[in-house]
């Protein structure tokens, strides 16, 4: 495996490592906010939807997003590169 | 309104309900039969020949995970305790990100049929494939269980036959499907069910919505006006803190631990085409997820609560009543045949990823030491089917009556604190150990099963004791950091030269793939 290879994989490292960690926050403040601070997920923005249900909705959201971000970013940066590298592999 | 319980049709033979099941059926078993003209070898009864799109593996996906406690569960959970079931909608799709950026890559590009392939990569073979196979059974029969009493009990209900028949329904259509088709098959019965719960889901949602303006605020409105501003609230369900955080972990990393959901990745030709399948699987779930809150609401202002625990003390009843409501019987007969499309799908993918475990894993891979004739693979991949089916009957029978709803939970517990801190530990660690695989896996493992049996759901709710010695109902908290401390440390420990050696001859195929 050679240095370009490396960092790539490097690089596919930190962007799953940092989207995971988001994630990760996301539904934990989530549950967190659920387990600990009852009243304030209580609380009604506007009748009929409370705190809680719009930052479970968030949360489903936010999945999407990470998903989507991750899918682009791979799709685009990381699958271009490794067919550059594996070209460039193939023509030595 | 919710004073007059409505008469509900449930539990009569339904003329809509049984002509859909035999379309159904019948449409399902043609794919058997052509399927099974195509299954000819390991690789497609296990991995349908590695032919599936990204896209049909994520329906297949979202067919495969989305089971009936998704369904008929979160959907009666909502419909009796309001907010507290968003803990479980939520907590199931934030599962799928951290497949997809953690496992699914390099798992389709290392491996062959299971997980344990991309456990084992770089590790002895046979200590690690026995115990994780140990792992993947016990994830497999709690679910395989839960599945087979929650079949049982819907089918009677909503069907009008008995129990025992209901189960041996499930489990015979569900063998040939696996056994003759094997993945094709289940791939395409998943599809069929994941297009078939989406689209009742989403008319059951239109439906309701349609009666509150097209808008779902007004619709939690009228259900706190009935039954007070609570259900809008964090309730009992989540009583204990600690429960709801435990219990939110084992949701979110039990879904990267579940083996037949692993085993769909290697049904596609490579990795871009595995992180495609997460993608729209991700987008299916979550749209279902979001929808089974509007069924749930919907059931508690239109059905009312009263009359759901009426028909089933779970509230499992919540959608199909619902459904009848909306739409009388002929609807109610179109959501029972869903519900029981989705339960056989979950079955035949449950089964197919028990019998990798002990044909590939144990027979051919331990016990043949990877050189079996192509024709001996089959066989024994199919006289597993045959088995694990025969005891999914006998288990759903055995269990007849039992409160199983936890079951589930044991499972997403069982796949978090063993399956998956061995597999990330052996994907991003080169120091990881034969060792410190299978110690991941047995603690976490035994840890989770010990801390059920002497948690508040068994001994207080199923055996009546007054205090149970474990204060979490899920384990999961204090078992996934113990399965990966086990295995960090035992690693550390003992450090093995060949491990770190075969890590690195392995990193270029871990991101390219076989090339």
């Amino acid at each position: 495996m050679n240095d370009e290879l490396r960092a790539l994989v490097r690089a596919r490292r930190q962007v799953a490592l940092a989207l995971s960690v988001v994630v990760f926050a996301l539904y934990f403040g989530f549950i967190l906010a659920v387990a600990f601070a009852k009243e304030a997920m209580a609380r009604e923005i506007v009748p009929g939807l409370s705190l809680g249900i719009l930052a479970g909705a968030l949360v489903i959201v936010g999945a999407w997003m990470t998903t989507w971000i991750y899918v682009s970013w791979a799709n685009a940066h990381f699958d271009t590169k490794l067919a550059a590298h594996r070209t460039k592999g193939a023509l030595k | 309104m919710s004073s007059s319980v409505p008469a509900t049709s449930l539990g009569e033979p339904n003329l809509t309900a049984i002509l859909f099941f035999f379309v159904f059926i019948a449409a399902t078993l043609g794919i058997t039969y052509w399927a099974a003209r195509k299954t000819k070898t390991t690789e497609e009864f296990f991995a349908a020949g590695r032919t599936v799109s990204g896209r049909q593996n994520g329906f297949a996906l979202a067919g495969d995970y989305m089971s009936a406690a998704s369904f008929l569960g979160i959907a009666g959970l909502v419909s009796q305790s309001g907010f507290d079931g968003l803990i479980y909608s939520t907590g199931w799709l934030v599962g799928w990100p951290v497949v997809l950026f953690l496992i699914a890559e390099p798992l389709r590009n290392l491996g062959k049929y299971t997980f344990t392939d991309v456990v084992s990569f770089r590790l002895k073979q046979t200590p690690v494939r026995v115990s994780a196979a140990i792992g993947t059974l016990a994830v497999v029969s709690f679910y395989l269980i839960a599945q087979m009493v929650g079949a049982g009990n819907l089918i009677r209900l909503m069907f009008g036959i008995s129990y025992e028949l209901a189960v041996a329904i499930v489990g015979i259509v569900m063998l040939a499907y696996v056994l003759f088709g094997g993945m094709i098959a289940t791939t395409w019965v998943q599809i069929v069910k994941a297009v078939l719960l989406m689209f009742g889901a989403a008319l059951l949602c239109v439906l309701t919505l349609a009666q509150f303006d097209f808008n779902p605020v007004t619709l939690f409105l009228r259900a706190s006006e009935m039954y007070g501003a609570e259900v809008l609230a964090p309730g009992k369900q989540v009583a204990n803190p600690w429960d709801a955080i435990s219990l939110g972990l084992a949701l979110m990393f039990g879904t990267a631990g579940l083996p037949h959901i692993l085993m769909r990745f290697y049904t596609v030709p490579d990795a871009k085409a595995a992180r495609q399948s997460v993608f729209w699987a991700t987008g299916l779930i979550g749209a279902f997820y979001l929808m089974t809150f509007v069924l749930g609401f919907g059931a508690m202002v239109l059905v009312g609560r009263e009359a759901i625990t009426a028909v089933d003390k779970g509230g499992n009843m919540a959608a199909p009543l619902l459904a009848e409501v909306l739409g009388g019987t002929g609807l109610l007969g179109f959501i029972a045949a869903v519900a029981f499309a989705t339960i056989l799908a979950v079955v035949a993918g449950l089964t197919l990823s028990g019998a990798a475990a002990l044909s590939h894993d144990l027979w051919v891979s331990v016990h043949r030491k990877g050189d079996a004739p192509r024709e001996e693979q089959l066989m024994v991949a199919r006289v597993a089917t045959v088995v694990l089916g025969i005891v999914a009957i006998l288990l759903g029978i055995l269990f007849k009556g039992q409160n199983v709803a936890f079951m589930v939970g044991l499972a997403f517990a069982v796949a978090a604190s063993g399956n998956f801190p061995a597999l990330v530990l052996s994907i991003f660690w080169r120091g990881y150990t034969t060792g410190g695989a299978v110690a991941s896996i047995i603690t976490g493992t035994v840890a989770s099963l010990g801390l059920i049996a002497v948690s508040p759901t068994i001994m207080v709710d199923l055996l009546g004791a007054d205090a149970a010695w474990f204060p979490l109902k899920n384990p999961a908290l204090l078992t996934i950091p113990l399965g990966f401390a086990s295995g960090v440390l035992v690693s550390l420990l003992a450090p093995e030269v060949e491990a770190r050696e075969g890590y690195d001859s392995k990193a270029r195929r871990m991101i390219m793939g076989v090339e």
